[in-house]
């Protein structure tokens, strides 16, 4: 039984006059990793920045709609507390370059101006470290500066930061589109891990990717929502012709 | 394409290098001129005594300039204290609100008060602050030097947090970390060596200015710590001594250049070693 943690009414998403999402209606479940799928310009990035509502942060952007976490509207909340409780990683690893590992993993709080104990840090710390996989490369350098891991490791510090801040849902904007192979295999296994605490949106237009580690797809052209459904079914048996069109390569 | 383009193709580039390493070498002679002929005619004057001491009366031999450094440093430091953060809020303003119709009006009018001779901006702080107060002092000068420093101060910094990447900001906004405390506790640290090295230069070019402190700061032939009296600076004793008939004050005009070449030179090199060191 998939429970709903998430719900999107109705939402249009627009930069100034242009309309980049039309009329979406989605659902996310809960400890389910769901995938936004689809070619660039299709809308992807704006639906997940209106989820932790970054996306009201460009000039002229605006929306419509509703995006209720469990049964609360979002747009009613503070964005700060909004943002709290929806963690965000981002295409590039962007640790924040003057803090240690140490800081950069509890710098929600630290920035938030959030007092915590030494100990609760510590365990803040750690199991954040534990659970985005990176303790035992770091934890002999926990104080150094974040920027001197490779990309990957980055990345997964930013996980590690997010996962830090408790969030309800975890937003991965394309995460491992700048980075090798090898550090791809090891955030994708990682996504799978994580969907035991936390609920993943994960955006990428990488059919390969989707297939590997999300429970449901929902497919997206040029800011419409094409196809939504268990992520098995829809690339056996897709419904739609353009979704059909998108997996075998025919578009996009 | 023949052999005959190539050569000439080959003949020119290596011209136009040769012109390229011609010129950039000539415009670094003046410097060097300068900074030699001050050395050599200053440097033999410059000891301890000359630094630590202060000027004899009139007519006598001997002497030091101790009141004009130590006027140098108050009233650029009184400048510094005021045009840093005025010029740091200001910077941020113009790399935070790029969009505004107000901020382009700021930009241009910071343009124009950096490119307004200084001599008129001590006209103004003469006529704002000297004559309502009866009296020239010190505080009127740096007041005028502020004015100077400021425009560098607000470019540097907002030069600097320009090249501050979008996703480290964005980072901090999908943590829910408030605006403000986004300017303070990522935007300013990130930038903090950039701001420092824009402040260093301002400071430097600010100790040599002369113009400012004619009708403001004037001068002083006694010690003076009192910001509403008037203060003596070293630009403006080399100025009084140089355009003086004695031999001596000749000299120590050119100890005093000296002096303010070397303290010069070092905050600008201090602030470019730093600027390598700790940029990220």
């Amino acid at each position: 039984m998939e429970n709903v943690i998430l719900k999107i009414k109705n939402l249009n998403a627009y930069y100034g006059s242009q309309k980049v999402l039309k009329n979406v209606n989605l659902e996310i479940y809960e400890n389910r990793v769901t995938t936004i799928l689809g070619p660039s310009g299709c809308g992807k990035t704006t639906l997940i920045r209106c989820i932790n509502r970054l996306h009201e942060l460009s000039p002229g952007a605006r929306i419509e709609g509703q995006i209720l976490l469990k049964g609360e509207d979002l747009y009613q909340i503070e964005p700060m507390i909004v943002r709290q409780k929806i963690g965000m990683v981002f295409q590039k690893p962007n640790p924040f370059p003057t803090m240690t590992i140490y800081d950069n993993v509890i710098a929600g709080y630290i920035l938030s101006g959030i007092k915590l104990s030494k100990e609760e840090k510590d365990k803040i710390v750690e199991e954040s470290l534990i659970k985005s996989g990176l303790w035992d490369e770091v934890k002999e350098n926990l104080f150094k500066k974040g920027t001197f891991l490779s990309g990957g490791q980055q990345q997964r510090l930013c996980i590690a930061r997010a996962l830090a801040m408790k969030p309800e849902i975890l937003l991965l904007d394309e995460p491992t589109s700048a980075l090798d192979p090898v550090a791809t295999s090891i955030i994708e296994e990682l996504i799978i891990e994580l969907k035991k605490s936390v609920t993943t949106v994960l955006v990428t237009h990488n059919i390969g990717q989707a297939g590997r580690v999300s429970d449901y797809t929902a497919f997206f052209y040029l800011g419409e929502l094409i196809e939504f459904g268990k992520t098995t079914e829809m690339f056996t048996v897709p419904k739609s012709k353009k979704t059909e069109e998108y997996l075998i390569g025919k578009i996009g | 394409m023949n052999e005959k383009t190539i050569k000439r193709r080959i003949f020119n580039n290596k011209l136009y290098k040769i012109f390229v390493f011609l010129f950039s070498f000539l415009s670094i002679i003046p410097l060097f001129l300068i900074i030699y002929f001050v050395l050599i005619r200053g440097l033999k004057y410059v000891n301890l005594k000359f630094i630590f001491s202060m000027p004899k009366p009139m007519g006598e031999i001997g002497g030091g300039i101790f009141n004009a450094i130590v006027g140098s440093f108050i009233i650029v430091g009184v400048a510094a204290l005021i045009a840093i953060p005025i010029g740091i809020i200001v910077g941020i303003f113009l790399s935070e609100y790029k969009e505004k119709k107000y901020t382009e009006i700021v930009k241009i009018l910071v343009d124009t008060l950096q490119g307004i001779p200084s001599i008129v901006i001590g006209i103004i702080a003469y006529l704002w602050i000297v004559k309502p107060l009866k009296q020239f002092s010190a505080i009127s000068g740096s007041i005028a030097l502020s004015f100077i420093m400021l425009p560098l101060v607000i470019k540097s910094t907002e030069e600097v947090l320009n090249l501050i990447p979008i996703e480290i900001k964005e980072a901090a906004y999908a943590m829910g970390v408030p605006y403000h405390r986004i300017v303070l506790k990522i935007l300013l640290p990130s930038g903090s060596v950039g701001i420092l090295t824009g402040t260093l230069i301002g400071i430097s070019r600010i100790l040599g200015e002369t113009a400012p402190l004619l009708f403001t700061a004037f001068g002083n032939q006694f010690l003076n710590l009192n910001l509403l009296k008037p203060m003596s600076t070293i630009p403006y004793l080399i100025y009084v001594y140089a355009t003086s008939p004695y031999k001596d004050w000749h000299n120590q005009a050119f100890a005093a250049s000296t002096i303010l070449i070397i303290i010069v030179l070092s905050i600008n090199l201090f602030g470019r070693f730093m600027e390598k060191k700790w940029k990220m």
